[in-house]
């Protein structure tokens, strides 16, 4: 197992200069960073004044060493909006963002679980239908646009939750309901066809055949062999999470990063927009990290092996 | 009057597939002694292990279905049940607590995440109200009853830690752990190596010397049967061909069908210049509902009323019955 | 009934000569018995319609402005009129023909940025499974890094640096995409070469093209089918998603995103305008996920025998 680990850790880190890389690329990709970010009526001279300044004007590999060096130590350099360290402007909005993404994996997997794990028990029945239905919306409805339909509802009707804003904990149950949405839908239909293929295992024909009791083998036998492979799955959706918040937050006004991600799309300040891309990646890559070690923890296969 | 442990009758299995109808067990028939060792012979798709998991609902319904038939079961406390009627809650007291099964491959028969020995004690707990620790205590003994050794740390062990012949002992441990009368084992030792098959086969006599169980052994290898069974049952596309005692089968075969397997068996000490008799033809299409006699298609004796009706299960004394119109 | 050809079998279930009849027969009973797969071919085909005959269905252009008959609300609430059954934008536009040709956009980039993440991601996949060794290391690297990130940031960034046009949003998809593409390529290329049947017939002299095209094609085409929708349906999404932070197309093309993205100042004032763009795109979504299930489990023989 800790070979296996140590080669998870390793390729993380490989993994998190690759992001490095790529988001230094991706601000070159037209070319000269500096006309990405002025503004377009700017003159000739204070495009090359901003060029000196950034040090765009160097050899792209100095650049380059520069930008990683830099990077390990935090440094993204300041916002051009806020004239501000990035990365600091990043931190602040980070819990928010972690609430959020947190409510909304926490709804995610407190519905959809139990219910997949219905639905694939009595496939063919009502909750297999509601399940599915819900699968299905989950995935079918766009969830920002679902937000905004709330707003709509909340805001004019009733007034039960507080649609902008992060001013009081009741404000989360709307922005991480719309934001679980999709992810619940996905776990529903993976833990479903999951206890649907485990069902029809040889060693679940052989419990039956000991006679055991139904509810010993839907707990020892199907759901601990659905649950260990919908670790990896779950570290996977709250990154996806963490992700998508960029629509989420800017329709409730959340005060999160991925709203700030919006806003400095806006304002063209390519620092800060580096600064979140990249933070947020890398901790999407530990949270897959943490959740392939759970794994290995968990399946005894892996725990074990020689 | 002799009481029987196990009288199966009339059994009919299909399976209702998006393809077609599947005419699996077409009619299976055969009466058990207690302590008593059959065992079933057949080809693959002759419908040996459909038939059996038939009787303890093993098999997915949908898409299975037992259309007919009854298997009258008699319990430890006397009682005579119908296998196919049963309710859930009957037919679980009687699985795994007076019948064992043993599956054909263990490696996907034992759950990968749980220790061996806590699939042993599942049983114990469950059907002899045993508490964990005495569970523990009586799955030490049966791994080291199975041949397993080391008992003690073997217990905490995964399926996966095993060898195929050490799974195939757990699997054997697990069906008879309750003190079952009668165990059924799908072809157990087909997944093994021969020398493994050779141990296992000897440990389960073994067994059920010591525990008195009456056993079904479905195999399709003839040599094996030989060693094993008291009688044998050819099975042919679902339906039986001929049933006797086993020296009798191999002695003085009757069905067509049986000769021809029988001739299709290496010897050793053949002469070298013999072949090896081989049936020509394939098993029919089981989609087809047959209303004839099966082996129509391949039989070199056959005349024109096989094609016309099933042949009744003939006797011919002694336990000895072929279903095959040239004995009528 | 002896007009089947009666081949060897293995197991229970018999192979037979199946003719085209049988197959179309069978395609028929599996729809059948997953009626509601009908709904989504249904809904995928009056998209397709809706896109390609945009201009015939509807009674303006999508961009002519009329500002006599500006911000009317749907036919059916009090103030709308039959002539604009959806009602009217802020700048006089109808509001149905507008989602009409909507269609075209978010079709258009779903399936031609599909087409070319599928193309893009089968070559990738098949050369990393096929080579093997080095080559696939380097070649699923980068790959495997695309696909472990957060996808959405990623293309935000990407989307703004390009700037807005329908290629750019085209190819951000396919190349973005073709990951996933890749990944289930090699998974799948690499468990049929492993397959004994496969390696039997290497060892009986097949030539590797052959190899290819008997028996890793026809078995690709289920899992990359599926995939597809899948990936359509998520795309339309993207491109709503891109639409409404002023990412996707320009502003002059008709796109549901666009669409949100101008609706939101007039969210509670005039809620079609928002309300009808999501609606299309749940519509359409809708009908990409119920035929991507089904042909999910048509094509996955393992779901196919565990079915209830």
């Amino acid at each position: 197992m800790l070979k296996y680990i140590l080669s998870k850790v390793f390729q993380s880190l490989l993994l998190a200069f690759g992001v490095l890389v790529l988001a230094f690329l991706m601000v070159r990709m037209t070319g000269d960073p500096t006309s990405l970010m002025v503004s377009r009526n700017a003159t000739a001279e204070e495009r090359a004044a901003f060029r000196e300044a950034m040090g765009f004007n160097r050899p792209v590999l100095v650049q380059f060493v520069d930008w990683i060096r830099k990077s390990l130590s935090g440094d993204f350099g300041n916002s051009l909006h806020f004239k501000e360290p990035a990365l600091d402007l990043v931190l602040q909005r980070l819990p928010a963002t972690l609430i959020l993404a947190l409510t909304g994996l926490g709804m995610a997997i407190l519905i959809g679980i139990p219910l997949g794990f219905l639905s694939g028990l009595k496939a063919g029945g009502i909750i297999d239908a509601v399940g599915r239905l819900i699968a299905l919306m989950g995935q079918s409805i766009p969830n920002f646009w679902l937000g905004l339909i709330l707003i709509l509802i909340f805001a004019q009707k009733l007034g039960w939750f507080p649609v902008f804003g992060f001013d009081e904990p009741k404000a989360v149950v709307l922005p991480g309901f719309v934001l679980s949405l999709p992810v619940m839908g996905e776990l529903l239909r993976l833990t479903r066809s999951a206890v649907l293929e485990t069902r029809s295992e040889d060693f679940v024909r052989t419990a039956y055949s000991k006679g055991l009791r139904r509810r010993t083998i839907y707990i020892d036998h199907i759901l601990l062999n659905v649950l260990i492979p919908l670790v990896s799955v779950i570290g996977v959706e709250f990154g996806y999470m963490l992700g998508g918040s960029i629509y989420i937050e800017t329709v409730f006004s959340w005060p999160g990063m991925g709203q700030l991600v919006g806003q400095a799309l806006g304002w063209r300040d390519y620092p800060l927009v580096q600064a979140i891309v990249v933070f947020t990646s890398i901790v999407v890559l530990t949270l897959n990290l943490v959740t392939d070690i759970l794994y290995a923890i968990l399946d005894p296969r892996i725990r074990h092996a020689r | 009057m002799m009481n029987y442990l196990l009288e199966v009758e009339e059994l009919v299995t299909k399976f209702y597939t998006v393809d077609g109808v599947i005419h699996a067990v077409n009619g299976l028939h055969f009466k058990l002694k207690e302590g008593e060792t059959l065992a079933i012979v057949g080809e693959s798709g002759s419908g040996k292990s459909v038939a059996m998991m038939s009787l303890l609902s093993l098999l997915p319904t949908p898409p299975a279905k037992i259309e007919h038939g009854a298997a009258y079961f008699t319990r430890k406390n006397g009682r005579r049940v119908n296998l196919i009627q049963q309710k859930y809650h009957e037919l679980n007291d009687i699985r795994g607590g007076e019948v064992g099964f043993i599956f054909q491959d263990p490696v996907t028969s034992l759950n990968p995440i749980l220790p061996i020995g806590k699939q042993i004690s599942e049983s114990l707990i469950r059907h002899l109200g045993l508490s964990t620790r005495e569970a523990y205590e009586k799955s030490i003994e049966l791994l080291d009853r199975v041949g397993i050794g080391d008992p003690k740390l073997r217990y905490r062990y995964y399926p996966f830690q095993l060898s195929g012949g050490m799974r195939q002992r757990v699997m054997i441990a697990i069906a008879v752990a309750c003190n079952p009368s009668l165990v059924i084992a799908d072809e157990p030792t087909t997944a093994l190596d021969v020398t493994i098959q050779a141990q296992i086969v000897d440990l389960f006599k073994k067994l059920r010397e010591d525990l008195k169980m009456a056993t079904i052994w479905i195999s399709h290898d003839l040599g094996l049967v030989a060693t094993l069974a008291d009688r044998v049952l050819v099975m042919y596309a679902g339906q039986v061909v001929e049933t006797a005692k086993v020296d009798d089968l191999y002695e003085r075969p009757m069905h067509p069908y049986t000769i021809g397997l029988l001739g299709a068996v290496p010897g050793m000490g053949m002469e070298r210049s013999k072949r090896l008799v081989s049936i020509e033809g394939a098993p029919p299409d089981l989609m087809i509902p047959i209303h004839h006699c099966p082996f129509t298609w391949r039989c070199s004796r056959v005349e024109k009323r096989c094609w016309e009706t099933r042949p009744p299960l003939i006797e011919l004394g002694g336990e000895h019955e072929v279903a095959c119109f040239l004995y009528e | 009934m002896q007009d089947k050809l009666i081949t060897s079998k293995a197991d229970t279930l018999l192979e037979v000569q199946y003719t085209w009849w049988d197959k179309m027969s069978r395609l028929g009973r599996l729809l059948w018995r997953d009626r509601i797969a009908i709904v989504g071919i249904l809904i995928f085909l009056s998209v397709v319609v809706a896109a390609v005959f945009a201009p015939i269905l509807t009674p303006y252009k999508p961009l002519e402005q009329n500002l006599y008959a500006s911000k009317l609300p749907p036919a059916w609430v009090a103030g709308g009129m039959w002539e604009h059954p959806f009602g009217t934008d802020n700048l006089g536009r109808d509001m149905f023909t507008r989602i009409v040709y909507g269609a075209r956009v978010s079709l258009g980039v779903s399936f031609f940025g599909a087409l070319i993440a599928a193309f893009i991601g089968v070559l990738l996949g098949s050369i990393a499974a096929y080579a093997g060794g080095k080559l696939d290391e380097v070649i699923m690297a980068p790959i495997n890094l695309v696909l472990s990130l957060p996808y959405l940031l990623f293309v935000v960034f990407i989307a703004s640096v390009l700037g807005r046009s329908l290629i750019n949003v085209i190819l951000i998809f396919g190349v973005t995409n073709a990951p996933i593409f890749a990944r289930v390529t090699r998974g799948e290329v690499l468990r049929i070469r492993q397959s004994p049947y496969v390696e039997s017939a290497i060892c009986a002299g097949a030539g590797w093209a052959r190899i290819l095209i008997i028996h890793i094609l026809p078995n690709l085409v289920g899992p990359l089918v599926t995939l597809m929708s899948f990936q359509i349906s998520a795309m339309i999404f993207y491109e709503a998603g891109l639409g409404f932070i002023g990412l996707s197309v320009p502003p002059t093309v008709p796109s549901w995103g666009n669409m949100l993205a101008e609706g939101r100042r007039y969210l509670t004032s005039y809620p079609w305008l928002t309300t009808f763009p999501g609606l299309a795109i749940m519509y359409t979504s809708l009908g990409m996920n119920l035929l991507g299930d089904w042909i999910r489990d048509v094509s996955d023989p393992r779901i196919r025998r565990a079915r209830r």
